[in-house]
This record gives structure tokens, C-alpha cells and sequence, in this order.
């Protein structure tokens, strides 16, 4: 569990430091179990996600059905479990997109001093749009598909990873490995990638666990708006749209997908919290 | 200081001016012929001639983008083409809801998270202070959509207090009005009160191990005198700053509450425009609700620099 570093301090892996607080190591524990009931969906329920059984439509949890049934007697706790996988690939996914777009912005910012004052404000610019607006205007232009929630949601959230990269970058170009590496006449895009990004994965993969908690709920909020991916294809949010239309008889029917969101979102915070205070403790008291 | 003032300000057009380039960029990425997305397959080419023609898309891109700049310029955002009415005039007619939703869930927020954040950070590692943070992490994982239908089920379904949905219609009074908002403005501003109450924790922590707090304690000042006046006073800007913010972000929270609730401002106007695929509509907005963000924050950049002369940009 532990690491040797190169001053020859013993140092926990990330694992050991996660184990060492509790509230971290329940949210890695939780978010572990959800991907894992989403993936196994198919083994864990004995009904399909669109199996209709119109004589037991709107009928409270029970034993037969844990979550009870929607409008058209299809199992909740099937459909919730299938609508997990949805959400938690788009979640992913976004996370990926907006990484590959947010390293690239703020090293390029960090890194070419001629190119920071430009790029900065394109970053200023983009941050200025609140996250479900962006995100629904570029659905409405580009189409609504999952692929392009995930282009709509990468885009939103690319600027904040790049401010974070381009922070650390601005403090690891000066650093005196770097400059001797430029002394050596290494190859820029040998530096960004061996010597900066390396450094910068630390902020990066803490930002990017709370970006994949946004993810999941703005596309529950794009999903349930009828603005994101088709409603043919259950998701957390679309499932709460159509419980909207029974609260007074099923309630039941929204309950269960949006506490799904909330654990979901819930453990990855605690997991984010608790990866920000082991891997960027200036960050730590900030909020 | 009046040099500052000018370098945010420069800041502050430039970003306005890329706000403006990327809304006029995003409406253009659509696949295909916008005017004949926006008519659906129906739409015979006559149609779509004569929109294209209205939207003045037969024009070249650097045309288009000047005689855009120039309408924005005059305050001119285009022409609804489902609402048959100029975009400036339909956003106009439903900001009152909007804005008595935000002025009124940002109060709730504010009235929860001052004082529970002052005091989590005062007793803090007590239980007072780790349920605080707790529930302040909850509200923050609750899709607002969700909590408003809670709401709506409990206080509107249920009991019966409020109204499930609606502002009152055309002639309700204020006190109507504002009856409907209850509900909302509770769902936005208990979710929004979680990023205030831990910032406000977060900057209480802060100055309460300073200096000239241990000073005022140590000439007998009373905790409240202590807490109150030297260190609430100088956590302030911080505070200050994210309320500010929040304030703007609720405008982006009233786009899904409003729908819940079925009020008719902003938000519902924006979401009806991107399923009808209103273009202007949609266009108007993205520049109207980022515009005015990028002007709370260099509001609040402005009061630092009067209220701390430290401050330079």
C-alpha cells in the first residue's frame, strides 16, 4: 500500500488514504456499487427495462416489485437499474470529453504566455453561460441524441478543468526541472505531456469527479426538460418526467430514479471531497 | 484604483464581446438548413425560403454577424417566429416571475445559509457543524426538479396549501402571485443555500483565527460583539462574492423550476423555444442571462476594489 518516493519518504497510495477517512471511502463504496448494479442490471432483475404488464400498472413497492410500477406496470427497480447505465456512461463520458478539451485549453494557456491572455478570455466567456442553459442551447442546435448531451456537457464543462490545468501550469512552467528541460533542447510536446501534465493530474482527477457528478445531474435535468436524449431510452430524468403526471396517485414513480441521482451524486461528492483534501489541500478549506 | 476600474472594465467588454461571438457561433452549428430545422418536415420550400429570407440567413456569414452585433447594439434581438413578437418584448413580458423567483429564493438561501454557516464555523468538528456540512452536501446532490415535485406532492397535493402550478392568472394580485412562488422559491433557494453555507463557513474559518479576532478577545469584547462585527465584517467579500454569483446561477435554476411549476417566465420561455426550436428566442436568452452575469461579476469586482484598496487588477 505504500510508495517509495525519490527523497525516500514512505508514502500511502491513494487507496490507503481513501480507506483512512470514512466519508470518502463510503462514497468510493457507494458510486462502486451503483456502477456495478447498473452493469449487472440484467443479471440482478428478472424483468426487462419495457416489459409492460397493464394489470399491475401504478402498483406500490412491494415484494414482486421493490419500487413499485409505472403508468404502464414496468418494473421501477429494472428501470431504474437500466437508466443507471445511461446516466453513468454519459456522466463518464462527459467527463472524458471535457478532460480531452479542458488539458488541451489550459495547457496551451498555461504554458504559451502569448496564448494566455486570448485563451483566458475564452475560458471567462464560456463560464459566463449557467451549465443547463449552455448545455440545452447547444442540444437545440445540434440535435437531441446522448452523443450530443455529451458534446453539449463536454463543452460546458471543459473551461472549468482548463482553468484548473492552466493554474498549475502557470506554476509548474517556472519550476527547475522544467527549465532544464528546455535547457536540454527537449521537444515542447515531450514537456507538456512528461512534465506538466503529469503533475497536473492530481487537481485534474479532483475536478473531474465533481464534473462527473454535474454531468449526471444536468443530463437528469436536460432528460426530464424532454431537451436531451430520446425519451424512448429510460433515464433517471425521463422516469421522473413521467412520475410527474401521477404524483397524486403513484409518487412512487419519481421517488425512486431521483434517489438514485442523489446517492449517485451524494457518494461522488464525498468521494471528490475527500480526493481534494489528500490531493490539493490548498483547495481543501475553500469550500 | 480608477486604473483598475478601467483594466476590469476593458476585461469585462472583451468577454462580452466572445459571449456575443459564441451565441452567434452556437445557433450556426446546427446540421443542415436552420430555417428548415426550425419548420420541422412539414415545412414546404416556399417556407423555408421565406424564413431564411426573414432571418436574414441568405446573407454571408461576416453580413450576418455585423447585422446581428448592430440589432444587439440597438436591442434588437430578432424576431420570434412562433410567438409572432420581438425576442426583447417576449423575455420583457415574463421577467417578473423570474425575477421575483430569483430576489425571493436568494433571500430563503441567504436567511438559512448566514447564519448556519457562522455557526458551524464558530462551534467547529461540534455536531451542530458536521450535520450542517452534511446537509449542506445533500442539498447539493438534489436535482431541483425533484425536490420541487416533493414539494408540489407534500404542501400542494397533499395538504393543500399551495397551488400545484401557475402564477395566478392575468388578474391576480401581488400577494397571489407571490403565494405562488412559495414552492418555488423554496426548492430553488434550499439548494442554493448549501454553496452559500459552506463558503460562508469556509471564510468564517478564516478570519476567526486571525489576529485582531484574539485581540478583541482578549480585551473581554462579548462573542457576539467578536463574532458579529470584527470577524462576520471582514468574511464578507468572499460571501459577497458567491451570493452574487448564485444570484446569476439562479436565473439558470429557474429554467427547470419554472417548468415544474408551470410559471411563466424566462425559463419556461426558454425551454418552449428549444422545443419549438425558436431560434432568436433561444439566441436572446443565452445573451440576456450570460450578459448579466458578466456584469455581477465585475459589479463585485467593483465593490472590492471600494471596499478592500488593497485590491488591484
Amino acid at each position: 500500500m505504500a510508495t517509495v518516493t525519490q527523497s525516500g519518504f514512505s508514502e500511502p497510495s491513494l487507496l490507503a488514504k481513501i480507506v483512512s477517512r470514512p466519508t470518502a471511502l463510503a462514497g468510493l463504496i457507494v458510486i462502486t456499487a451503483m456502477i456495478l448494479l447498473s452493469l449487472f442490471a440484467p443479471l440482478i432483475s428478472p424483468y426487462e427495462p419495457a416489459q409492460l404488464a397493464v394489470r399491475d400498472r401504478m402498483q406500490g413497492p412491494s415484494m414482486a416489485h421493490l419500487f413499485g410500477t409505472d403508468d404502464l406496470g414496468r418494473d421501477i427497480f429494472t428501470r431504474v437499474l437500466y437508466s443507471g447505465q445511461t446516466s453513468i456512461t454519459v456522466g463518464v463520458s462527459v467527463v472524458v470529453f471535457s478532460t480531452i478539451i479542458g488539458v488541451f485549453l489550459g495547457l496551451t494557456a498555461g504554458f504559451f504566455r502569448r496564448l494566455d491572455a486570448p485563451v483566458s478570455r475564452l475560458i471567462d466567456a464560456m463560464m459566463a453561460f449557467p451549465d443547463i442553459l449552455l448545455a440545452i442551447a447547444l442540444v437545440a442546435a445540434l440535435g437531441a441524441s446522448a452523443t450530443n448531451v455529451v458534446i453539449a456537457l463536454g463543452t460546458v464543462y471543459a473551461p472549468r478543468l482548463a482553468r484548473v490545468v492552466r493554474a498549475s501550469t502557470l506554476v509548474i512552467r517556472e519550476l527547475p526541472y522544467v527549465e532544464a528541460a528546455r535547457a536540454l533542447a527537449v521537444p515542447t510536446p515531450v514537456i507538456l505531456v512528461r512534465h506538466v501534465l503529469r503533475n497536473v493530474t492530481s487537481p485534474l482527477l479532483v475536478q473531474a469527479t465533481f464534473i462527473f457528478a454535474n454531468a449526471i445531474l444536468a443530463e437528469a435535468g436536460l432528460s426530464f426538460l424532454g431537451v436531451g436524449i430520446s425519451p424512448d431510452i429510460p433515464t433517471w430524468g425521463t422516469m421522473i418526467s413521467v412520475g410527474r403526471q401521477y404524483l397524486d396517485q403513484a409518487p412512487w414513480i419519481m421517488w425512486f430514479p431521483g434517489g438514485a441521482i442523489i446517492v449517485t451524486v451524494l457518494s461522488l461528492q464525498l468521494l471528490g471531497d475527500g480526493l481534494r483534501d489528500f490531493l490539493d489541500p490548498r483547495l481543501a478549506k475553500d469550500v | 484604483m480608477v486604473r483598475s476600474a478601467l483594466n476590469r472594465m476593458f476585461g469585462m467588454l472583451v468577454v462580452m464581446a466572445l459571449v456575443v461571438t459564441i451565441v452567434f457561433v452556437i445557433v450556426r452549428v446546427t446540421p443542415g438548413d436552420p430555417a428548415a430545422v426550425m419548420l420541422g418536415p412539414d415545412a414546404t420550400a416556399a417556407d423555408i425560403a421565406s424564413l431564411r429570407q426573414r432571418l436574414g440567413l441568405n446573407a454571408s456569414i461576416p453580413e450576418q454577424f455585423v447585422s446581428y452585433v448592430w440589432g444587439i447594439v440597438r436591442g434588437d434581438f430578432g424576431q420570434s417566429i412562433f410567438l409572432g413578437q420581438p425576442v426583447t418584448q417576449a423575455l420583457l413580458q415574463r421577467a417578473e416571475p423570474t425575477f421575483f423567483l430569483t430576489v425571493f429564493s436568494l433571500s430563503i438561501a441567504t436567511l438559512i445559509a448566514l447564519p448556519v454557516g457562522i455557526l458551524s464555523a464558530y462551534w467547529r468538528g461540534s455536531v451542530f457543524d458536521q450535520a450542517a456540512t452534511a446537509l449542506a452536501m445533500l442539498a447539493a446532490s438534489i436535482p431541483s426538479f425533484w425536490l420541487g415535485l416533493i414539494f408540489m406532492q407534500f404542501f400542494a397535493v397533499k395538504l393543500g396549501w399551495f397551488d400545484s402550478s401557475g402564477y395566478g392568472g392575468p388578474g391576480a394580485s401581488f400577494g397571489e402571485r407571490l403565494h405562488h412562488l412559495v414552492l418555488p422559491a423554496a426548492t430553488l433557494g434550499l439548494i442554493s443555500s448549501a454553496l452559500i453555507t459552506r463558503f460562508t463557513r469556509a471564510s468564517m474559518l478564516d478570519v476567526l483565527n486571525d489576529d485582531y479576532v484574539r485581540t478583541a478577545r482578549s480585551k473581554g469584547m462579548s462573542e457576539w460583539r467578536v463574532v458579529g462585527r470584527h470577524a462576520f465584517k471582514n468574511a464578507l467579500i468572499p460571501i459577497m462574492t458567491v451570493i452574487g454569483l448564485t444570484a446569476a446561477l439562479l436565473v439558470s435554476g429557474a429554467i427547470v423550476t419554472e417548468t415544474v411549476f408551470g410559471l411563466p417566465g424566462i425559463g419556461n420561455l426558454i425551454v418552449s423555444a428549444v422545443l419549438r426550436r425558436d431560434y432568436p428566442v433561444i439566441q436572446g436568452a443565452l445573451l440576456v442571462v450570460a450578459g448579466l452575469y458578466v456584469l455581477v461579476n465585475f459589479a463585485i469586482d467593483m465593490l472590492y476594489l471600494i471596499i478592500d484598496p488593497r485590491v488591484r487588477y
